[in-house]
């Protein structure tokens, strides 16, 4: 090799992911106890012990649990003794996801377990949210996750790209496909339902609840050996925006776009795309900022108005398009998480699988 | 199943926070009536000012004030107000572009109802009575469809500005500490203690969690230990309890770690019933209760021969 050749990158894929039935409440089992099946069935999948795994890295949040570092009680579940390579956090897996990626690109490590749980129903996760908003113009005021997104709505139903049915049409297609998936909570059919801030109905949010969701990352031959399609990560890449929401323009996500165009999503058609969008608005802003046409398969799984366990819904995106790469039903599949208000912060990854 | 425990669990704190020149100015300025905006180098007014341009990340501070009338940018109509909102009674949230600024403002806005409230209605600041210097001065907004106000062209500076705030917050939780803890719980209102084998590595985990943290693996089969103890380890406090139910506990005390009979991890405790300074690795004690308690007020010495060091080293 000479100087000028730039030096090869690692490939790296996801070859394993599980999540837990997502359900309002799961106040039987501690945080440990919820994550820790999703835990074995990636290592089963993988046929890996947790000893084998090179780092593990988590994502969580200690105002759901209303705990300090919260996080350390569910390294019970990933054998933590003797001691191990990990990370976590404050956000939700996805993020996660992106470190271990990191991680193994340098080389340091093989594999990588992410995972990453949220439990909604101890507290009220609309005041849990606020929390997280600027302190000193916004938070005082104690604006709710439901109210800004509902913001966000208006504006794009004022700009002329949305309007309640076709809002009410992206319920009803999310749950419609949940039926086709056993970990979601809410599917069929549901009502549009009425104001809960409008102009959103109770069908334009997201269920509540709690959840958790694992993956194991490998690199390279490591990847097929323990994977018959590995979901190979041709990009992935994370934006933020400005945290003063009358600084941005609420129709539209430039950082969506821009982490896109980082991953390569623009360089090929994408088949699928998982999109995390909680509310029905915030799809036909992620549609548009990603240029998908009618011809993507978008949130087969249902998505987050079908299942949105806090801090784990972003991964799980990653995981359902990944499996789906793994089952063979997607060559080329697009993944979407995000993060604080009206889509304040987005991660895009573009997995492939080998073509067949 | 056991019946899992549940508790109300409150998170509160008085987050004291300092600001910078800049918010330092907009709140002192809300306390005085006067709405300030900053100045970006390509000329956009934002307000709320911020101290780093969103855009080029360039520190700005040239302060200018705004009209208290503005221009709705978007809404949503909130019919259940919630705790600590603006208005207690059905309100809108509101983006507004105050008269002058570039960028927009949450607040609430006091309208008779949702079909009164649109995108590019014209609004005005209505104050709070007393104002102490955060974004809460301002009451809410209000219709008004008179003349746009004029600015004064405060400059900002301020005799008595504020220099930091106490923003109060308060989260309600109900807490359920699961299946393996409950049962350690409710064993203890017997004046038991219960701890979970692992099935794998057979350690005995007290209180149990759930999970084994050497194997990974979920923790079901309870095992019941002590009474009786060793101490394996421990430290002298020096410093007073400073919370009201351990205010009669004097100082110098021991606290160490106790590996009750059976255990396979240590469990810590006050030890109480020997002088501080005789307290030693290996002394046996047992759990004195006090009427009507959930948990061992502290351990005592049973008078027993110290243990041998081999008999608790891997606990240590």
């Amino acid at each position: 090799m000479t100087s000028e050749e730039a030096p090869a990158v690692r490939e790296i894929a996801v070859v394993a992911f599980a999540q837990t039935d997502h359900r309002r409440s799961t106040e039987e089992s501690s945080e440990v106890e919820m994550l820790m099946p999703v835990l074995h069935e990636v290592l089963a999948q993988t046929g890996l012990k947790t000893a084998d795994i090179g780092f593990t890295c988590s994502g969580s949040s200690d105002y759901l649990a209303g705990r300090a570092f919260s996080f350390t009680l569910a390294l019970d579940g990933v054998g933590a003794w003797p001691p191990i390579s990990e990370s976590h956090v404050e956000m939700d897996g996805a993020w996660a996801l992106y470190e271990a990626w990191t991680k193994l690109l340098t080389g340091d490590a093989d594999t990588a377990l992410v995972y990453s749980y949220g439990k909604s129903s101890p507290g009220s996760l609309r005041d849990v949210l606020t929390r997280q908003l600027d302190p000193y113009y916004v938070a005082p005021l104690w604006p709710d996750s439901i109210a800004l997104a509902a913001l966000q709505a208006q504006a794009l139903i004022d700009a002329g790209h949305t309007d309640e049915p076709a809002l009410a049409a992206v319920g009803a297609r999310s749950r419609a496909d949940a039926t086709a998936n056993p970990h979601a909570q809410l599917k069929g059919q549901i009502p549009h339902g009425d104001h809960v801030v409008r102009p959103l109905r109770t069908g334009d949010c997201p269920p509540v609840g709690d959840g958790a969701a694992a993956v194991i990352l490998a690199a390279g031959e490591r990847a097929r050996d323990l994977c018959a399609r590995p979901a190979w990560i041709r990009g992935i890449d994370h934006r933020i925006e400005a945290h003063g929401l009358g600084v941005r323009d609420l129709t539209d996500s430039p950082s969506t776009r821009l982490a896109a165009e980082k991953a390569g999503a623009f360089e090929q058609p994408v088949d699928t795309a998982e999109l995390h969008a909680p509310f029905t608005a915030q799809e036909v802003i992620l549609r548009r900022a990603l240029r998908l046409g009618d011809d993507v398969r978008v949130n087969p799984s249902g998505g987050a108005l079908a299942a949105n366990p806090v801090m784990a819904a972003g991964l799980i995106r990653i995981g359902e398009a990944a499996a789906r790469i793994h089952r063979g039903d997607s060559d080329r599949a697009l993944a979407h998480a995000t993060s604080g208000p009206c889509l304040q912060q987005n991660l895009v990854a573009v997995l492939e699988g080998d073509p067949r | 199943m056991p019946d899992v425990l549940k508790a109300p669990l409150v998170v509160e704190f008085p987050f004291t926070r300092s600001l910078g020149p800049v918010q330092s100015a907009f709140l002192t300025g809300l306390r005085e009536r006067v709405v300030l905006g900053v100045k970006t180098a390509d000329g956009r007014t934002l307000v709320p000012p911020v101290e780093y341009d969103p855009a080029t990340a360039e520190e700005i501070r040239d302060l200018v004030e705004v009209a208290p009338t503005g221009t709705v940018t978007t809404w949503a109509w909130n019919h259940e107000p919630r705790r600590g909102q603006p208005l207690g009674t059905p309100f809108a949230w509101v983006l507004v572009r105050l008269d002058g600024a570039d960028t927009a403002l949450l607040h609430a806005l006091d309208a008779p109802g949702a079909d009164s409230v649109h995108t590019g209605m014209r609004v005005r600041i209505r104050w709070a009575a007393e104002r102490t210097g955060a974004i809460t001065d301002i009451a809410c907004f209000e219709p008004y469809d008179g003349e746009p106000h004029r600015p004064g062209g405060h400059t900002g500076e301020f005799e008595d500005p504020l220099t930091g705030i106490v923003a109060p917050a308060r989260l309600d939780y109900t807490y359920s500490p699961g299946r393996a803890q409950s049962a350690y719980i409710d064993a203890l209102s017997a004046q038991r203690t219960v701890g979970e084998r692992c099935p794998s590595c057979r350690k005995v985990y007290v209180p149990p969690r759930g999970a084994c943290p050497t194997c990974g693996v979920a923790t079901k089969e309870q095992v019941e230990v002590g009474p009786r103890g060793t101490v394996t380890t421990f430290c002298i406090v020096n410093i007073k309890a400073a919370h009201t139910a351990n205010l009669d506990i004097e100082v110098p005390y021991v606290y160490a770690h106790i590996a009750l009979d059976g255990a396979d991890l240590a469990l810590h405790a006050r030890i109480g019933g020997i002088p501080y300074d005789q307290v030693r690795m290996g002394l046996r004690v047992e759990p004195v209760w006090t009427e009507g308690a959930r948990y061992p007020g502290y351990y005592r010495p049973t008078g027993e021969p110290d243990a041998d060091y081999e008999t608790y080293k891997e606990l240590l």
